[in-house]
């Protein structure tokens, strides 16, 4: 039997799922790579300014749904998608403000990717190039480094080059050069698998801190990782005879580790495969 | 003989093969430099070398500066041409070069590398020296942008592949368009590289003789005109060489020490970005 886990994260938030207005709309989504089928009519409702994890095996699709929230895919030839993902009203999937969409959904990668400037360069490049006022941007920098709990150990060093930084505070940087160009939700592609103990537990603390404003969508692959940090929680499989992806069950964390209404969710999360 | 005998002797002999046929390989180059310097630093060593222009035998105090600042002039304007469009194109290839198009732009490129020089400057002679009936440095500067321009394109591109895709994406995950991200994102990041790529194009056009003999012709006296014949070291070295006066000869090894050195700085200084790039890149 699996041991309750509500002392963990922000139970509060999980014993009410539908206090939290929904921030995407995933409608019968399906996936894909020219003629390859990825995803199979995934419906679901991601919350506002909530965690969810979208956990799973490999291959399962988790990262290419990630991908769909702020169409990282159009950099692929051959992909598509069908059905339909609403953000605030709007239809992701057909938007024509391409742009707009990925200043509001923000990314951070698996692997820290520092542009190769300085510290403060970093979080400035995107609000400069979007012709912000300077005045505002110092401001930007600040608070944005702050938020993602980085101000302290950089404030006397913004002119050091980004590089130069560890890889958790690496991280924290491609956080807060996210936070800066004001997004409303945050997806996080495995964020922590590069980084030690130290650094991830950092991390998860700052995306709880992150979620009281921000909606962030984190895939892991690392199942305490989803129960420490994350109010829902989505499990996906490769489907065996497809080979696509599926969503198998979706629910507050509390409850997808606790009570699985899935046989192979229980299965998943009790280390039987995967 | 012990195997363990047999096997440290042809060790030993494999190495020294290698040794005496990389020193072998060194040779020509240590000759090149050790003739130009040996038989140039005479005429090179008078400061009036680099002041005054060509003069005919017989004249003392004869340099070579008309042809230097007609060098500088005729590559100076070949690079003006090709790096802007040899840049961009790389970038092209690098960024968004999957379709049919891109592939013929490479094909393209590779095969003008392997273009023979003369063959270029008789191609700026037909356009341009033929129609206006006189030679200039503009249609040698022709000829050479075009030699500079396939090596640009490629060096650009294989530098620009180099950085990472986290990079490019990270880029597009903060809503830039992509061409911003191409333009300030990614080739400031692959500077180095692209820096060391045009550095050898410029150096391979300053020490090309074909492509500027029958288009900047050569000019004895300074001229600053680029619509008119225009001196330039290879052709200073490729006339003056050529005939029997000692004085003349000397200002033509003068001339290929004066080019053997310019271009030897450009090449070191290329390696020097180069490496910088490798310990960026490792960084990223």
């Amino acid at each position: 039997m699996i041991q309750p886990m509500a002392h963990i994260g922000r139970p509060e938030l999980r014993t009410m799922p539908g206090a939290a207005p929904a921030k995407f709309q995933v409608d019968s989504l399906s996936f894909f790579y020219g003629k390859t089928q990825a995803l199979k009519d995934i419906t679901f409702q991601i919350p506002e300014k909530r965690i969810t994890a979208i956990i799973g095996p490999s291959g399962c699709g988790k990262t290419t749904l990630l991908r769909v929230f702020n169409r990282m895919y159009d950099l692929v030839p051959d992909a598509r998608a069908k059905g339909s993902v609403v953000l605030d009203g709007e239809d992701i999937l057909t938007t024509t403000k391409l742009l707009l969409l990925r200043q509001k959904v923000g990314m951070v990668f698996q692997r820290p990717s520092p542009f190769p400037m300085s510290i403060r360069d970093n979080v400035a490049f995107a609000p400069r190039l979007l012709g912000w006022k300077s005045t505002k941007i110092s401001e930007i920098v600040q608070q944005s480094l702050e938020r993602a709990a980085l101000w302290d150990e950089v404030s006397d060093r913004l002119d050091a080059p980004a590089t130069s930084l560890s890889g958790g505070q690496q991280q924290r940087l491609v956080i807060a050069r996210c936070l800066a160009v004001s997004p409303d939700v945050i997806l996080m592609d495995e964020p922590c698998s590069a980084l030690d103990p130290v650094a991830t537990l950092k991390i998860e603390d700052l995306m709880v801190q992150l979620a009281h404003d921000y909606t962030i969508v984190i895939v892991t692959h690392n199942m305490q990782q989803a129960a420490r940090v994350s109010d829902f929680t989505a499990f996906m499989l490769m489907n065996t005879d497809h080979r696509y992806g599926e969503l198998i069950e979706f629910a507050p964390t509390a409850d997808l580790f606790n009570q699985p209404q899935d046989s192979r969710t229980e299965a998943y999360i009790t280390g039987r495969f995967g | 003989m012990t195997r363990n005998a047999w096997r440290r002797f042809s060790s030993g002999t494999a190495l020294t093969v290698m040794y005496a046929l990389t020193g072998l390989a060194l040779v020509p180059l240590g000759l090149v430099l050790w003739f130009a310097a040996s038989k140039g630093l005479p005429a090179v060593l008078h400061p009036e070398f680099f002041f005054n222009s060509e003069r005919p035998t017989g004249f003392p105090g004869g340099g070579v500066s008309n042809a230097i600042v007609g060098t500088g002039i005729m590559v100076g304007m070949a690079s003006l041409a090709a790096i802007p469009v040899g840049v961009l194109s790389g970038i092209y290839l690098a960024e968004y070069g999957v379709s049919r198009w891109a592939s013929w732009v490479r094909l393209a490129s590779d095969v003008l590398v392997g273009a023979p020089s003369i063959a270029l400057g008789l191609f700026a002679y037909a356009v341009i020296v033929v129609p206006q009936q006189h030679f200039s440095a503009l249609s040698a500067s022709l000829a050479l942008a075009i030699l500079m321009l396939p090596v640009v394109i490629r060096t650009t591109e294989s530098a620009v592949v180099l950085i990472p895709r986290g990079l490019r994406e990270s880029g597009l995950a903060l809503g830039l368009p992509r061409w911003r991200v191409s333009l300030q994102l990614i080739l400031p990041a692959a500077a180095p590289g692209v820096i060391t790529g045009t550095l050898l194009a410029v150096a391979r056009a300053a020490g090309e003789t074909a492509p500027v003999l029958f288009t900047g012709f050569g000019n004895p006296i300074f001229s600053l005109d680029p619509t008119q014949a225009m001196a330039s070291l290879p052709l200073v070295v490729f006339r003056d060489a050529l005939t029997p006066y000692k004085d003349l000869q000397q200002v033509a090894w003068g001339a290929a020490l004066v080019l053997v050195v310019m271009v030897l700085i450009i090449n070191l200084g290329s390696r020097w970005v180069l490496r910088r790039q490798i310990r960026l890149a490792g960084q990223l």
